[in-house]
């Protein structure tokens, strides 16, 4: 009854991740690519991005979000690629079995290798215990980008903005430009949370408030939002009392953090970094189940599309590696990274001895002049200024496969 | 003229939809008037969906005898109207040497009500049932069991009108008049005409009561919140855990209930409040609740809420006289004007039991025929996601809309979504289409759904924006288009 399917690669998701995956795939030499989207639309959620700034790193001007997808989709269009849209993978066995649904019946794709490139999806009221009232007019910022970019609604006539990620940044002025009044942006840490430039291009050019150290919390209106009550956070980010503020509004933007939505990795047994919330990888970007790949914000939250591009066109390559029984058979086991001070995260977590990897890393505290050191068996072989620090920038080291060719430790800090 | 019911009930809560369900067996004309915009706008869809077994109230009360009834009907109840029903067992746990007296006393109570099956477990059967749970003794009642509460309160009143009861909504009753032979009952600038009238107006009976004059009724509002834990946690427990009974005895205190589609619920607070809407949450109330839960359950976490939200409990007896009364079924002064005051928890499981009860009131007034072609059952909604391969496969080539799916974490069907659209209730909000599909009430919270669902609603539904709201009048979603759409490019 199910409808059989037999490829080299599997890619799930077609933004930009997937996307460069499949492309990457295909060039690299596997030859039966399925791209598997549950929109519409292959592009994403840069289909919604109709801000520019994209392609900055990568291609030296700044597109659009779907001129930068275009880019790409033409390239698959070119090279031949499956894909099939409005399709959901509902489940994802270890042996690399997908379960799809769509209106043209519910299939059973094998696939050799899998690229995981299903990005992210935004934290919500629920997640983050926002106490009052239930009413009408709450939306995630992403939400509300896709009401008023791709569905010609408004969503309200004042908001405030609960946290300063670059979603919520880019809504800010977006709504801004249509007419909306937004009366605060504001964020629990003492430091914005978004891009630089956003904050500079996105509330600094229009003069909006932007409240740090403070958090929602209340909502009051019982059919629409009414107002918000705000206050200010002690260092614990608890609200301190006596420090609460009631401001008007329709609307509430939640832009509260990006969680990597790694359902059908779990399901399939993928190990999944509590940190980053995506899976461990290693440099090959490969899972703890063999064949089965992650590039993109699933696999951490990415600052820039450019960063998603690269490593996705490096997971699409070891993953036609794989499906081709090409990929190399490391003689010594993965090491893995241990961090030090102020670094949060990295990614990927295991070093395939031997092998180029291109580290990204998030640090717990924003700072100026520091320095990155990877110190390789006690030997502090990199060495990077970062003359500006903060948890919302990812930073980035080039580690080189001869340094680690015989290590057995790698270390990372950023300190003083 | 206007047209005369013989029966009106006022309040679509589990309470009044099941009366409705009841009155639908036999030939009469049936009004069921409610100020919400969906049957369960208030506390039947916010409270622990709980099937009780009957130990917790007090011996020779009404409560504990339509309890205990209703527990032993509950299955074919769901079985009935296709709803989810899940006989897990409860747990009460005792933490200390003190708490174990009362779970003696609670043993006594339950054996009295005529509880079935109880028994008091040592330290090591409670770590072989519940490994995460920490407690010295429990309480074990294998016949509690869960339900979903909205869905089985929308399945009651579907099975209704699919019987011929009609449903009002919108239709707050402002007044009501006595005439001779007959209620007038005026709501939104409407009225409504019945020869009886069934008070099942939860938080508000006690007001309704008092506009034809019985002012000797007061409801406490007592608000319970919650907060619901994301589902990849409900390995942690397999039964409902309980602590003991807090010493105020009025409510049952915080508990961990597994729920029927996987994520874990913790709560409920009790603060008697004023304002009977006020279903807000508060920051101490969600604090408390997940502190309670990991004294008994420590591995549960913290951070992993997916929501949390309140109810209104409908208390007859104030905070000062102990909040803990029994129903109160009434026919007093008139006897077509029957008052239901503090049917408070365990009001779901006591649902069926009580609405024949009040049957049975009425048939003493009114002359009851039973209907020839009642029927009972209600089919339960088809959900994809509960399917196996083989079955989804067969449904989507059947129904290509099976194939789209709209919610990406409870992996709903765009078929689903219009079922429910086309429920026949008629109710058309986000709510109701939320409470009936399950779009919109996964982990993401209708992060992406909700998106798609709007498209639907105004590209297959023909819905204007300005009709598109989340529940009551005046929770609209959207303040007007972002460009006229008549502007055509210029070549």
């Amino acid at each position: 009854m199910l409808n059989e399917i037999e490829v080299d690669v599997a890619v799930i998701g077609g933004g930009p991740a997937g996307l460069a995956a499949a492309i990457s795939a295909k060039e690299n030499g596997a030859e039966k690519v399925l791209l598997i989207e549950r929109g519409s639309r292959l592009g994403g959620i840069l289909n919604q991005c109709i801000h520019d700034g994209f392609g900055l790193v990568l291609f030296n001007k700044s597109l659009t979000g779907p001129e930068y997808a275009e880019i790409f989709i033409e390239k698959l269009l070119k090279l031949k690629i499956d894909y099939m849209l409005n399709s959901m993978v509902l489940e994802l066995t270890p042996s690399k079995k997908l379960y799809v649904a769509n209106r043209n019946g519910y299939h059973l794709v094998k696939a050799k290798a899998v690229v995981l490139a299903m990005g992210c999806r935004e934290r919500t009221r629920g997640a983050i215990k926002i106490a009052g009232s239930r009413p009408s007019g709450v939306y995630t910022a992403g939400l509300a980008q896709n009401f008023i970019n791709l569905q010609n609604l408004m969503i309200g006539r004042t908001a405030v903005i609960l946290g300063s990620g670059d979603v919520g940044l880019i809504m800010a002025r977006r709504l801004t430009l249509e007419g909306v009044k937004i009366q605060a942006v504001v964020e629990i840490m003492p430091f914005p949370y978004g891009l630089r430039r956003n904050v500079v291009q996105c509330l600094e050019d229009y003069n909006i408030p932007l409240h740090l150290s403070h958090t929602v919390t209340e909502i009051l209106g019982r059919s629409r939002v009414e107002a918000v009550k705000i206050a200010k956070v002690d260092e614990n980010l608890k609200p301190i009392p006596g420090t609460e503020k009631i401001i008007q509004c329709d609307t509430v933007l939640l832009s509260v953090g990006l969680i990597p939505e790694n359902e059908l990795s779990r399901q399939a047994g993928v190990e999944i970094d509590p940190k980053t919330q995506g899976p461990v990888v290693n440099s090959m970007l490969q899972t703890s189940i063999k064949g089965i790949f992650a590039c993109g914000n699933v696999l951490h939250v990415n600052d820039l599309v450019d960063y998603v591009t690269v490593e996705a066109q490096k997971a699409g390559m070891w993953a036609a590696k794989y499906a081709l029984n090409e990929l190399p058979e490391p003689d010594r086991k993965e090491i893995e990274i241990t961090l030090g001070e102020n670094v949060r995260t990295v990614v990927p977590q295991k070093i395939v001895p031997g092998l180029d990897t291109s580290l990204f890393f998030r640090v717990y505290k924003p700072g100026k002049n520091k320095t990155l050191n990877i110190i390789v068996d006690g030997k502090n072989i990199i060495q990077k200024k970062c003359p500006s620090i903060t948890p919302s920038e990812m930073l980035k080291a080039d580690l080189k496969g001869e340094y680690t060719l015989n290590a057995e430790k790698i270390h990372v800090e950023v300190c003083e | 003229m206007t047209e005369l019911f013989n029966i009106a009930v006022i309040g679509a809560g589990v309470v009044g939809c099941a009366i409705a369900r009841e009155l639908s067996r036999y030939n009469l004309k049936t009004v069921v008037l409610e100020k919400g915009s969906d049957v369960c706008s208030g506390a039947s869809k916010a409270n622990s969906g709980v099937v009780h077994a009957g130990f917790n109230n007090a011996v020779g009360s009404l409560k504990a005898k339509f309890c205990v009834q209703g527990n032993e009907i509950f299955e074919h109840l769901c079985s009935e109207l296709g709803v989810p029903y899940k006989r897990t067992g409860k747990l009460v746990i005792a933490q200390s040497e003190g708490d174990v007296k009362e779970l003696e006393n609670l043993f006594e109570a339950g054996l009295k009500n005529g509880v079935k099956g109880l028994s008091i477990v040592d330290r090591k059967t409670v770590k072989m049932m519940e490994p995460g749970v920490e407690g010295v003794a429990a309480l074990y009642s294998p016949n509690s069991a869960i339900t979903s509460p909205y869905l089985l309160t929308i399945a009651y009143a579907e099975n209704a009108a699919m019987n011929g009861v009609k449903f009002k909504f919108n239709s707050e009753v402002t007044g009501i008049e006595r005439k001779k032979s007959y209620f007038k009952i005026y709501h939104d600038g409407d009225y409504t005409q019945a020869e009886l009238v069934v008070n099942a107006a939860g938080c508000y009976a006690d007001k309704i009561a008092s506009m034809i004059g019985y002012t000797e009724y007061k409801i406490y509002p007592c608000r319970g919140e919650y907060v619901l834990v994301d589902k990849r946690w409900s390995h942690l427990i397999t039964r409902m855990i309980y602590h003991v009974p807090p010493k105020d005895k009025s409510v049952l205190g915080v508990h961990i209930t597994p729920t029927v589609e996987g994520p874990i619920l913790l709560g409920p607070t009790a603060d008697f409040i004023e304002d009977r809407d006020d279903t807000s949450t508060t920051m101490p109330g969600i604090n408390q609740i997940i502190e309670e839960a990991r004294k008994i359950l420590p591995s549960l976490p913290s951070h992993d809420s997916i929501t949390a939200f309140s109810g209104i409990r409908a208390k007859n007896k104030s905070k000062e006289e102990g909040g803990l009364g029994d129903y109160i079924i009434e026919n007093r002064r008139d006897s077509y004007f029957i008052n239901l005051i503090g049917i408070e928890s365990p009001g779901l499981t006591a649902s069926t039991p009580l609405a024949k009860h009040v049957v049975e009131m009425i048939s003493e007034l009114i002359k009851l025929n039973l209907k020839e072609d009642f029927n009972p059952i209600r089919p339960a909604p088809i959900r994809l996601a509960e399917l196996s391969h083989e079955q989804r496969a067969e449904l989507i080539k059947k129904e290509p809309l099976y194939g789209e799916i709209v919610c990406r974490c409870e992996h709903v069907s765009k078929k689903e979504v219009l079922d429910a659209y086309n429920n026949i209730l008629g109710v058309k909000t986000l709510s109701g289409l939320k409470y009936r599909a399950r779009v919109m009430m996964g982990r993401c919270q209708g992060g992406f759904c909700t998106a798609k669902i709007i498209s639907i609603l105004q590209n297959d539904l023909k819905t204007p924006y300005n009709g598109i709201l989340l529940k009551n009048p005046g929770s609209y979603l959207f303040t007007g288009k972002v460009r006229e759409e008549d502007e055509k490019d210029v070549k």
